[in-house]
Order: structure tokens, then C-alpha cells, then sequence
């Protein structure tokens, strides 16, 4: 079994469409025992962007997901199929892969909530450089997480000193707590038009990314100003709340919603609203005024920010800079 | 050979110079490099997956530190005590001292880097309830406790000019003039080698869970750091206990062997057998006994709160869990599917969601059960492996001078059964102690390049399965070892069995030196899997033999010939496997000596240790 039966040209990325919606392509759940004793499967086999279909017959089993399927073509007939896997469990997001047409965890994806009536396609993730057959080259948000400032803690009041810990109330960093549910599976940047169709990895950083931002942003205790590089380097602009996003997430974070429009608010405050900019404005002179510093260009966020930057890039870190004053939530 | 010539014919490598190599980027192996870059030493971390996708992410429940922010009763020393209890006496009593002592800071420590803890009413960092600690102990995410370690070091890690080798895996150490010198790995995307030449390696590769069928751990657990160590002439100690988690998933087959966190007992899960009986209060063994309720009106009392109640029995340590649920399953009263019930659908289901909310999800997804409406069917997982590579308690260097091991390829503090949340400070406390000490001896010892002679041939072992015209397959092969460990290395051993798997073994390790994987170098899954399988043999026979000498049952190890916990010569003993002339060898170690004042809070009554003042 699980012999491969045909092969099928193609050209990379493959021609099923992109369809983001979460249940598009699927059937509801079949009962218990009811279950076709063969699956077909048609796999991307290629390197490099360059390959073709094959189509496999995969014995079903109760419960199989799409992973072991990969896994059976592999151990019985293809050892040199390339997947990417870890824990098999939707911990570790390794296993990122278009099911279908639409990205999804392989390990997550049973078999049985697919159309029965056509083959499973299987294709590596789009929006990055592939490498072989369902393996696709996600170096880049490495890079992009390195060009983040960590985490950069106020000082400790005295109570905290004393014990060597924050205090911070449940409800205060339940919003970023689901920020951090994250799995770094990438599904979220894979269906990202930015990054997908308009390729502009140069300037935009992604809906990971800007959960990683939110929730340095939101932590109650960080003291770095988020808004200018959520604005600059990570563009968050380019981003025009389609939602794909949050409809592939496999840990459920409402990405749109909880993260990346309150970021966008942030800038819009920050950059366009006319009587905090004016406010601003007036403040910066006060202050150059009263201190007797000449520095127009830049506000205070961003000068600390360049510091922690080239600190980051020196190997260190630890530095220390101020937020600008508390500003209220924008209405929505 | 010139390197032209190496080049073009495929056994060329790139040569890299650092003071310190880390293996495996797991919490271990993170913190390890984190701490050795930070003492000033060149730092490569080499991990077989993509950074922040190891096993680390699938800890779940917490981990265990004496914070003190739940029950002010908590103190390291209780910790210690806890420790030493549930491993049955066998762990190395300094290592245990060691971990219970520096765990608050370790944690406290990652908050400070970002981590974001589940918090307690009055806002410091929330601690829970698990099997064998005495008192609410473990800082805790949900149960996602091990992603947020892991993405806290790995976000600390990428500012601290730490070079990472992403999908690099290592197949040989290398040893010159009796010290470490450095090791050689291949890159899975192309293929290519890499010499890394260093005085000190920091190996932190986790465990040996993909030596059974049915298991917990990700595919990277091939036993690779156990398996290099041994091979570099260091010693393999405890490979005997193995952990078998109580509570895995058991249907559907797809995700047989899944984790269960403690962590929903914790909250208050109960376990039941077909017939509805809560038959945990029927296995409370004389160790735990008074600290155990044996009514379910006293276990409902401490779950609301009453200090004066005792822990439920769905607490106790896992070895005894998961021998109970055995039990019940042998003598006729489990589920249609072979294993039994976990109750927590008797709790509010806004609550469960809260607390739990990856197992509400994974029974929801792949079972289609609502954990908030009606049972889970768990049976045992192996989970977790307290053997491993032998180490000093101080510094984690192994007998091999240069050669470190932190996290669970290491052994010692564990002893014969790990407590739940020990796993996720001992990888931050012995990971930081590795990488402290790494760097110490790479600033003292200068390193000699390794033999050319030796990397050309270990080269030369690795391409082998590729370049062999006919041969068995890898995975088949791991497939027949899997099996074979499950069925005659499992919970339950006897001489007969453990025999027999020795002997297979022995045949698998003849056909794995012939498997062959067809393709090229490109990411290639069945060389690896080839690859890995020699790891994997090396740690199944070692598991085996240990298991074969030691002659008693104690924590993981059950002897179903030897039935009886030993008092004598088997309480004071570790079974040690080294690489000798003609194979494998055994030893028995004696436990190092017990310091007077760890013997005195040993044998002291619970409250008598809590009233003790937390110093470290």
C-alpha cells in the first residue's frame, strides 16, 4: 500500500487556489467505523520550486491525520520524501504545509474532515523560498525576530527588588498571554497578501511579528517604545485587515482583532491624530526649551530605540529607555 | 586527499572554531548557551530542528521551584526532600540539593527576560499542584509552560551573539589526547558537513522517547547525546528507569501516547475505572501514606483549599500512577479501548478552558471529545528517561575532560522516577551550570584540532547508507525497535524478556550497519532516519542491560521477578554502562555519601521541613 500511482506535472506554487477560509474544502465529520479503507494523496515532490505532482494510495485508519499519511508514503515507499516535523501534536509548528490549498498544521488535519471526493493535495508553504518536496526555507522571520528589541524591563519597584519578580495583575497580561500561544508555525505569514502575492518581505514584517510587537508593547512592565519600529521598519500600514490570519491560526489568536489593529491605533495616535501631534509637538519644544537640548528629528522612543539596536547587534543588551507618557486608548 | 578533491567527491567539510559547541537548543541546551556567551566565550548552538521547535515546547504542567508565593510552608528543602522521595533515594543527593536551591532564581530569572506567568492573587507568579510536591511549587503557563521557556531563552538567545546552526545534526564527537576536541555534523537542507572544533562541548539532546511505539516524545528523541557520549568513552548511568507518563492519549491510534499534563489532575481530575470506582485511594503506598487523604471528602478538601487535608491520590508520583492504571487494566476493569478514565468535567468548563486550554483542544481536534463535558481515556506514555549520560553534580562535566551534559541527557537528580516539573528547572539550573562551566574550561584549556584521519572516517560511516546499492529500510527497522522495546522493555520486566530483547537487539544492531537510504543528501528523511538509528540502538541495549542487572524494583523499574524494593545492596547503587573492548560494559557505582545535614531533612517528618527558614 501507499505505492505511488501516477505523477501529475506541475509547476510550483501548484495550481489548487488559496482558499484562507477555515472550512473551505471540508465535510463534516463522518460517524465512527464509516471510513474509506484508502485515501489518495497527491504530494509536491521538486526542489527548489521545481516538481511535480505524485499521487499515493494511503491506507485510512480512524482518526489518521495528514501527517501520518506523509509519514506511511515515506516509511513504505518515498525514504527520501522531505517533511518537516517535530512533536506531532500541534506544540512545536513545524509541519506547516497547504492542505488542500489552505495552510494548515499536517499534524493537526484529520483526514476525515476533508472532501472525500478528490485526492488530498499536499504542498509545501508559498510565501518562502522552497527546499524540497513539502519543505519550505522559513529563515527569513529569523532574521526578522532578531531585528526586534527584546524585552526591556522598567526598574523594579521595591517590593519586586526585594523578591526578584514582577507584580502584574492576571488580567493585565492575559491579552499578551495570548500573544504568546504562538507557535511560530508561520501559517499566519504564508497567507498574508503582504508577504504572499505583494512579496514585501523588505518592508513588513508580518502578522507574527506583530503579535511579537503587541505583546512586548502590552506587557505591563516593558519600558521600550514599540510604536515607532511597528510603524517603520515592520510597516504595519501595508497591512488592510483581511483577517487571513487569524482564519489559519492553529492556536485560535484573534491576530486582527487583539493585535494588529490595536498596534495600528497606536500609530495612528502616535502619527495622525492632529491634537495629540500637536500636543506632542508642543511638549517636545517645552522640553527642548526647559532642557536646553537642539534634537528635532527624533522623539525620545527612537533614539532608544537605535541604542538598543546597536546594542543587539553588539551581542548585548539590557539597555534601558523610557516609554513617552501613557496615552489613552483609542476609541474604536 | 586535497580539499579540492574532498570537495568534489563529496567528502569535503567546512571547519568552524568556537571556545564552546552547544548540542540540541531544548531549554538546556539554550540556557546553556546563553550562560557560556555570556561569560565571554565564542558560542555555537547546533540544533537538529528550527530554533524554539524542541521538545522543550511539549512540557506542559510547570515548573517546580520552592517561590513560595502560593504556601509560605514551601522551602528548597522541602523541594530536596520531595525530590529524593520520588526519585527512591537512588538520585545523586547533590545534584538534588543543587536544583532545589537555585530553581526560584532560574525562574525568576526568565521573568525578568520576559516570561509571562500565570499570576497568583496578589500578582507574583502563580504555582500549582503536581504528583510528589508536598506543596503548590510549579510556575506555570496554562499548560504551555515549556513554550513560553523556550521562546523566553530562544528571544533572549538571538540577542547574545550566539552563532545558531539550525537543522544541523551531529554524528561524532571527537576526542585528542584524552580531552574533548570538537564534532563533526550535517546540514539537513544540502546535506554538507561541518566540523565544529572546540575544548568544550555542552551535549543537551534530550532524551531516547523514539526508542518505543508508544511515547510522548517528538522524533528528534533519538538518544543522540547518550549515544555520542558513550561512544567518546563517557559513561551512560540509570538507563533502567524509564518514565512512563500515567496519563497519554490512547485513541485515536494516530495520536496514541500524546500527553495528558499532570497538570489536569492537578486542577482536580479524577481517575476512575469502568466501573466508576476512583481506585487511586486503593494504591497509596506505605511511603506516602501519611501525607496522602484516603477518603474522597478529605481529597475535596484540598482541592478547596483546606490545609489541613492531605493530597488527593491521583498526586502520587508517576511510577505509581501508572503502575495503578496498569493494574486496573490487567485485572479486567479498564476501558473498551485498554486504558481508563480522567475525570475533569465536573469542574466549571470556563475554568477548564482557562487552565487547560491546549488539552481542550487536542481532545476537541483529534478525538473529538469535550474534556468539559465527559471523560478523557488515558492509559501510560514513556515520557521521560531518568538515565542518561553520567555527570559531575557541580560543574556537568562528564569523565571525558571538555564533555558537559545538561537536561534530560543527562542523569543523577532524577534518580529512579522524576517528579512532574523537575524536568523544566533542572534543564535551566544544570543548563546554566553546563554553559558557566564550558566556558570556564575552554578560557583554561586551549583546544587541539580533531585526528583528520578520525573525521574523514566518521564522514566516510555517515554517507555510507547512501551509498550502499541494496539494503534494508531505516524505518522498517526502527519500526521492529520500537516494538520490541514496548513489548519486552516496557513498565513491567523479566529476566525472560529482557534476555530476549538483548538479543534482538543485538541482531538489529548487525542490520542497521547495512540499511541503505536511496536519494541524495538533500533533506533526505531516510538517511536521517538511518542515521539516528544507531543512536537509538546504543540507548535501547544500555536500557536493556541495565534493566537485566539491576534485580529489584524501585520508581520507573518494575522486575516482575523481583517484586520487592531492596534495602541492601540495590538502594545503594548505579547501574553504569561504559564502552569497553568487547562491547558494552556494566558497573555497579556506589551513590555518593550523604551529607548530614541532606540525611537529617530526608528522614524528617514533612512539617518539621516545612517549619525550616528558606536558606539557601
Amino acid at each position: 500500500m501507499s505505492g505511488r500511482v501516477s505523477e501529475v506535472r506541475a509547476t510550483h506554487p501548484p495550481e489548487a487556489p488559496l482558499r484562507p477560509t477555515g472550512d473551505s474544502g471540508m465535510a463534516p465529520r463522518k460517524p465512527e467505523k464509516d471510513i474509506p479503507r484508502t485515501v489518495r494523496f497527491r504530494i509536491f515532490r521538486g526542489s527548489r520550486g521545481a516538481g511535480l505532482y505524485s499521487e499515493y494510495e494511503v491506507e485510512n485508519e480512524e482518526g489518521m491525520v495528514v501527517l501520518d499519511a506523509v509519514h506511511q508514503i515515506q516509511a513504505r515507499s518515498e525514504p527520501d520524501l522531505a517533511v518537516r516535523w517535530n512533536c506531532k501534536a500541534g506544540k512545536c509548528g513545524s509541519c506547516s504545509a497547504e492542505v488542500n490549498g489552505v495552510p494548515k498544521l499536517m499534524c493537526m488535519t484529520r483526514i476525515d474532515t476533508l472532501d472525500p471526493t478528490r485526492p488530498v493535495s499536499v504542498a509545501p508553504i508559498k510565501a518562502f523560498p522552497h527546499v524540497k518536496d513539502l519543505v519550505a526555507d522559513v529563515a527569513w522571520n529569523y532574521e526578522v525576530n532578531k531585528r526586534i528589541p527584546p524585552f526591556t524591563p522598567a526598574p523594579m519597584t521595591k517590593a519586586e527588588a526585594a523578591r526578584g519578580e514582577f507584580r502584574m495583575a492576571q488580567q493585565d497580561v492575559d491579552r499578551l498571554q495570548e500573544f504568546r500561544k504562538c507557535i511560530e508555525c508561520f501559517l499566519c505569514q504564508d497567507v498574508c497578501h503582504v508577504l504572499r502575492d505583494a512579496q514585501k518581505k523588505h518592508e513588513f514584517f508580518g502578522p507574527r511579528f506583530f503579535i511579537r510587537l503587541a505583546g512586548l508593547d502590552m506587557h505591563p512592565k516593558d519600558d521600550l517604545d514599540r510604536v515607532p519600529m511597528t510603524k517603520h521598519a515592520a510597516g504595519v500600514e501595508l497591512c488592510n485587515i483581511t483577517k487571513c490570519c487569524t482564519e489559519v491560526c492553529p492556536e485560535h489568536i484573534k491576530i486582527t482583532d487583539n493585535g494588529i489593529i490595536p498596534m495600528k491605533e497606536r500609530v495612528v495616535d502616535r502619527y495622525y491624530d492632529p491634537i495629540l501631534v500637536g500636543w506632542r509637538i508642543v511638549s517636545e519644544t517645552l522640553t527642548r526649551w526647559f532642557s536646553g537640548r537642539d534634537d528635532e528629528k527624533r522623539g525620545p522612543g527612537e533614539e532608544a530605540l537605535e541604542r538598543i539596536l546597536e546594542r543587539a547587534e553588539a551581542g548585548t543588551n539590557g539597555a534601558q529607555a523610557p516609554k513617552p507618557p501613557a496615552r489613552p486608548p483609542a476609541a474604536k | 586527499m586535497t580539499a579540492g578533491a574532498a570537495a568534489r567527491d563529496g567528502r569535503g567539510y567546512a571547519t568552524r572554531a568556537f571556545d564552546v559547541v552547544v548540542v540540541g537548543a531544548g531549554g538546556a541546551g539554550l540556557r546553556a548557551a546563553i550562560e557560556s556567551s555570556a561569560r565571554g566565550a565564542r558560542t555555537a548552538l547546533v540544533c537538529k530542528s528550527l530554533l524554539g521547535k524542541a521538545h522543550t515546547v511539549m512540557a506542559e504542567g510547570g515548573a517546580a521551584a520552592a517561590l513560595r508565593n502560593v504556601d509560605a510552608r514551601d522551602n528548597p528543602k522541602v523541594h530536596f526532600r520531595d525530590t529524593m522521595r520520588g526519585g527512591k533515594f537512588l538520585n545523586h543527593w547533590r545534584m538534588a540539593w543543587i536544583h532545589a536551591h537555585e530553581a526560584p532564581e532560574r525562574i525568576r530569572e526568565l521573568e525578568r527576560w520576559g516570561a509571562v506567568f500565570d499570576r497568583s492573587k496578589d500578582g507574583w507568579i502563580n504555582q500549582r499542584n503536581f504528583g510528589g510536591h508536598a506543596y503548590p511549587r510549579l510556575a506555570h503557563v496554562g499548560d504551555r509552560t515549556g513554550l513560553e521557556i523556550i521562546r523566553t531563552l530562544q528571544d533572549k538567545g538571538v540577542h547574545s551573539g550566539i552563532d545558531v546552526f539550525m537543522e544541523h545534526t551531529v554524528v561524532k564527537l571527537f576526542v585528542r589526547d584524552g580531552r574533548i576536541a570538537g564534532c563533526l555534523a550535517y546540514e539537513r537542507e544540502t546535506g554538507r558537513f561541518v566540523l565544529f572544533c572546540a575544548p568544550a562541548v555542552v551535549l543537551a539532546t534530550g532524551g531516547v522517547g523514539k526508542c518505543y511505539a508508544i511515547n510522548s516524545n517528538s522524533w528528534e528523541y533519538t538518544g543522540d547525546g547518550q549515544a555520542l557520549a558513550y561512544e567518546a568513552g563517557a559513561e551512560l548511568q540509570d538507563m533502567e528507569f524509564v518514565q512512563f507518563h500515567p496519563t497519554g492519549m490512547i485513541w485515536p491510534k494516530s495520536v496514541r501516547g500524546i500527553l495528558v499534563t499532570e497538570g489536569v489532575r492537578g486542577e482536580g481530575g479524577i481517575l476512575r475505572n469502568a466501573t466508576g470506582e476512583r481506585f487511586m485511594f486503593r494504591y497509596i503506598s506505605e511511603l506516602f501514606r501519611k501525607e496522602t487523604a484516603d477518603t474522597e471528602e478529605e481529597a475535596k478538601r484540598w482541592l478547596e483549599g483546606d490545609r489541613d487535608a492531605r493530597r488527593p491520590p491521583e498526586l502520587l508520583t508517576r511510577d505509581e500512577v501508572a503502575r495503578a492504571i496498569r493494574a486496573e487494566v490487567k485485572a479486567g476493569r479498564g476501558s473498551p479501548r485498554g486504558g481508563v478514565y480522567l475525570d475533569i468535567s465536573w469542574r466549571d468548563p470556563d475554568y477548564v478552558k482557562r487552565k487547560l486550554p491546549s488539552m481542550y483542544h487536542q481532545f476537541k481536534e483529534l478525538a473529538g471529545v469535550d474534556i468539559t463535558g465527559e471523560p478523557m481515556e488515558i492509559g501510560p506514555t514513556m515520557h521521560y528517561h531518568m538515565g542518561g549520560i553520567r555527570v559531575d553534580a557541580e560543574t556537568a562535566m562528564t569523565r571525558v575532560p571538555g564533555l558537559f551534559a545538561a537536561g534530560e541527557c543527562a542523569a543523577g537528580l532524577h534518580g529512579a522516577n522524576r517528579l512532574g516539573g523537575n524536568s523544566l528547572s533542572d534543564l535551566l539550573v544544570f543548563g546554566k551550570r553546563a554553559g558557566e562551566h564550558a566556558a570556564a574550561f575552554a578560557k583554561r584549556n586551549a583546544g587541539a584540532a580533531p585526528d583528520p584521519a578520525e573525521v574523514a572516517s566518521a564522514l566516510g560511516a555517515a554517507v555510507a547508507p547512501l551509498e550502499r546499492d541494496a539494503g534494508e529500510n531505516p524505518f522498517a527497522l526502527q519500526e521492529e525497535l520500537q516494538g520490541l522495546m514496548q513489548d519486552l522493555v516496557g513498565m513491567i520486566r523479566t529476566r525472560e524478556e529482557l534476555e530476549t530483547a538483548i538479543a534482538r537487539i543485538e541482531a538489529l544492531k548487525r542490520r542497521a550497519a547495512n540499511v541503505r537510504a536511496p536519494g541524495n543528501r538533500q533533506y533526505n528523511g531516510g538517511w536521517h532516519a538511518a542515521l539516528d538509528l544507531s543512536h537509538l540502538l546504543v540507548c535501547a541495549e544500555a536500557i536493556a542491560r541495565s534493566a537485566l542487572t539491576r534485580e529489584e524494583s524501585r520508581g520507573a523499574h518494575t522486575r516482575d521477578d523481583f517484586p520487592h524494593t531492596d534495602k541492601g545492596r540495590w538502594a545503594a547503587v548505579n547501574v553504569v554502562c561504559r564502552r569497553g573492548a568487547k562491547g558494552m560494559e556494566i558497573e555497579l557505582a556506589p551513590l555518593p555519601e550523604w551529607a548530614p545535614e541532606a540525611r537529617e531533612i530526608i528522614e524528617a517528618p514533612l512539617e518539621k521541613v516545612a517549619s525550616l527558614e528558606a536558606t539557601p
